[in-house]
């Protein structure tokens, strides 16, 4: 594994910040109605997203994930003002403003979304995969999935053939201790997601994804398994939201206190800690990365709010790759 | 007469029908602690327990086949999709299984289970979050599919649905749960397959169903001030068709608009011009015109999505072209 030292220590701090607080501007402008549908933020996850980010190839890897899914692409090397264009429906969006919150895609950085239907992904990250084994490249494949969606028939019929025709992905499952409303233990008695792997003959283990060293170190070792061609693994990620499924989530199903006992696990004040206590930054220079996140932030914003609504035509434009394609009229 | 919200006239039906028939069971996600994630069966847990409201994993394919198994062995199950957009994941029990067992086994087993939840749009929730299924189900011998669009039509309905020996498909609209209307202190049942003259009018008959139809009474009004009279049928059940309510009211009319949010190819909308034409041709003034979502996946961004969706501007220039008044 590639040495995590304090320039790994200052880039987690940096991104994560960033993951946090666009995510927080996110919440913002979506109260002031310049955002709407759904919107699920990252927050209290981000140490899985930084984890996975220092042990990937960036030139060849790839990945996929459900609808959480803003800051993912970002991490990948997308530009993320056109990350907030998008969710602010503009043309400069990732996808035109065509997709929204839910479906970001990044073809050059290999980001293969952003994915609305539970489960829907599951299948689709394998399908990456064989394309890779196929074409016999070495890439790897993340396939990130959520505690609720482990209980789709996808990703049981995908199992089975992952494992059997050896490709090259990771599934994770970001365990965050609810499907919306419902905590892992109430729609199923057995509540240590991993376990399914032991089903299918996959590698499989838990991981404490609050800490993003330990889930770099257990990525490492299911990228490495799975360039070398010895098949897929299946890593429960052990994180919490802070924030409610969606916007519209009065959170009756959770108490204040939990959230704060999550907090206290914090995996920004973890790495934060670590900064202070190596001595790797003064508080002068967090105080400069953290006017740095802000200022981008406020750069998205502005980017998104300045572009311009898609025109009409792309509408129909981004349906076929035929050009022509003759299209029935719906009014008069 | 009482005024109740639409997600209490869901509630009500389905804990009337339960206290009235211990068979009768609800299952799905979010349906029982969360109260359902549009609050559509509040308070029905505390009622009848967790045996008979039932939160499942998302497990959507799992569920709907328990639900087809358990109907064809005693139960009358209620199974809610938190949208039908995601009874995609469970299609195939309700199209191969719920919609052909009576029909496999030679009348042998009946599947008396009603499959409820949102259909079509909700705002900015992008492609896979705005479809209307209606004209898929609808396709389908075997199964009835019925989409009321106020808090009285949908209570008699959902009744009828859960006391009905077939497979029901029962769909709402994250739209309307909040919306008011008045119902009978008493209890009532409404007929399924019967449509409903929403307005009468002499002039221009316009058929509609679901969250939509409200679009039409906002347009007729409008046309009203300019002397233009708009008959509104609301359909009510889309299989099997009331088509002698629509007929009767072309043949007074001459002339109709079809407005269905759904994608315009082989829709509820063309079945309907289908028979109009063919029954009722010599009455027809002019071409009918139906009103529907663009020819694409719901795009999100709003001004893309204003666009899709059919809004009360289309109807009004639909009925003033089939007038020649445009
Ligand atoms: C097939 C399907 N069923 C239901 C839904 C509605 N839904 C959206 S998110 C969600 C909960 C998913 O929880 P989980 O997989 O744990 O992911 P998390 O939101 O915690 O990241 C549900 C039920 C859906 N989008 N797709
Ligand atoms: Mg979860």
């Amino acid at each position: 594994m590639k040495k995590i030292t304090k320039a790994t220590y200052l880039k987690w701090y940096e991104d994560m910040l960033f993951w946090r607080k666009f995510e927080d501007k996110l919440a913002q402008v979506y109260i002031q109605q310049k955002v709407r549908g759904f919107l699920h933020l990252y927050n209290g996850q981000e140490a899985i997203l930084a984890g996975a980010l220092h042990v990937m190839d960036l030139e060849k890897d790839r990945m996929i994930t459900a609808y959480r899914n803003h800051v993912q692409p970002i991490g990948m090397g997308v530009d993320p003002r056109r990350v907030m264009a998008e969710l602010y429906g503009k043309k400069t969006g990732t996808s035109q403003g065509m997709g929204g919150s839910m479906h970001i895609f990044s073809k050059e950085h290999r980001f293969y979304g952003g994915h609305g239907i539970v489960g829907g992904q599951i299948p689709l990250g394998a399908g990456l995969a064989f394309a890779d084994k196929y074409f016999k490249r070495d890439a790897v494949t993340l396939t990130f999935l959520g505690d609720g969606a482990a209980r789709q028939g996808s990703l049981h019929e995908t199992f089975t053939m992952a494992v059997k025709w050896n490709l090259p992905v990771v599934f994770c499952v970001e365990n965050n201790g609810y499907a919306m409303g419902t905590s892992v233990a109430r729609t199923s008695k057995s509540t240590e997601i991993w376990k399914l792997g032991l089903g299918y003959d996959m590698p499989c283990g838990p991981v404490d994804a609050m800490n993003p060293e330990k889930v770099a170190e257990a990525l490492d070792e299911a990228i490495t398994r799975a360039r070398k061609g010895e098949g897929p693994t299946f890593l429960e990620l052990k994180t919490y939201r802070y924030r409610g499924h969606s916007m519209s989530d009065a959170q009756k199903y959770r108490t204040k206190e939990e959230v704060a006992e999550y907090q206290k696990i914090d995996p920004i004040t973890q790495v934060k800690d670590i900064l202070k206590e190596n001595k790797y930054a003064s508080d002068k220079e967090i105080k400069a990365i953290d006017k740095r996140v802000k200022d981008l932030v406020s750069e998205c914003e502005k980017f998104a709010e300045e572009s311009e609504f898609p025109d009409i035509q792309t509408m129909y434009d981004v349906v076929y790759e035929q050009k022509d394609y003759p299209f029935l009229p719906h009014k008069l | 007469m009482k005024t109740i919200q639409f997600r209490e006239a869901i509630a009500e039906a389905m804990s009337e029908e339960m206290r009235r028939d211990e068979a009768v069971y609800l299952m799905g996600e979010e349906v029982a602690e969360y109260n359902g994630a549009y609050k559509a069966s509040k308070g029905m847990l505390d009622e009848f327990g967790p045996d008979r409201v039932i939160d499942t994993p998302i497990s959507e394919l799992g569920f709907s086949g328990i639900g087809v198994g358990s109907a064809m062995n005693g139960n009358r199950p209620i199974v809610e999709f938190m949208t039908f957009n995601f009874s995609l994941v469970g299609i195939d029990q309700i199209i191969n299984n719920a919609a052909k067992m009576r029909q496999m086994s030679g009348g042998q087993f009946n599947v008396p289970i009603v499959f409820r939840g949102p259909t079509a749009s909700a705002g900015q929730l992008g492609a896979t979050h705005s479809q209307a299924f209606e004209s898929w189900y609808a396709n389908t011998p075997g199964l009835k599919v019925i989409v009321p669009s106020n808090p009285y039509d949908a209570k008699g309905l959902l009744k009828a649905a859960i006391r009905d020996d077939d497979p029901v498909i029962f769909m709402e609209s994250e739209q309307m749960y909040g919306d008011k209307g008045e119902v009978p202190e008493e209890e009532y049942v409404l007929p399924i397959g019967v449509a409903d003259i929403k307005r009468e009018g002499k002039d221009v008959t316009i058929v509609s169903f679901g969250k939509i139809i409200k679009i039409a009474y906002k347009a007729a009004e409008e046309l009203e001030k300019e002397g233009i009279s708009c008959e509104i049928i609301d359909l009510r059940t889309i299989r099997p068709m009331d088509h002698e309510t629509i007929l009767k009211s072309v043949k007074k009319t001459n002339r109709l608009v079809i407005l269905e949010e759904a994608w315009p190819f082989g829709n509820v909308a063309t079945e309907i011009t289908y028979q109009v034409q063919s029954q009722a041709f010599d009455y027809l003034d002019a071409p009918i015109v139906k009103i529907n979502t663009a020819d694409t996946p719901a795009p999100y961004s709003p001004v893309l999505l204003e666009e899709w969706l059919p809004n009360h501007n289309d109807v009004i220039k639909a009925v003033k072209k089939v007038m020649y008044k445009d």
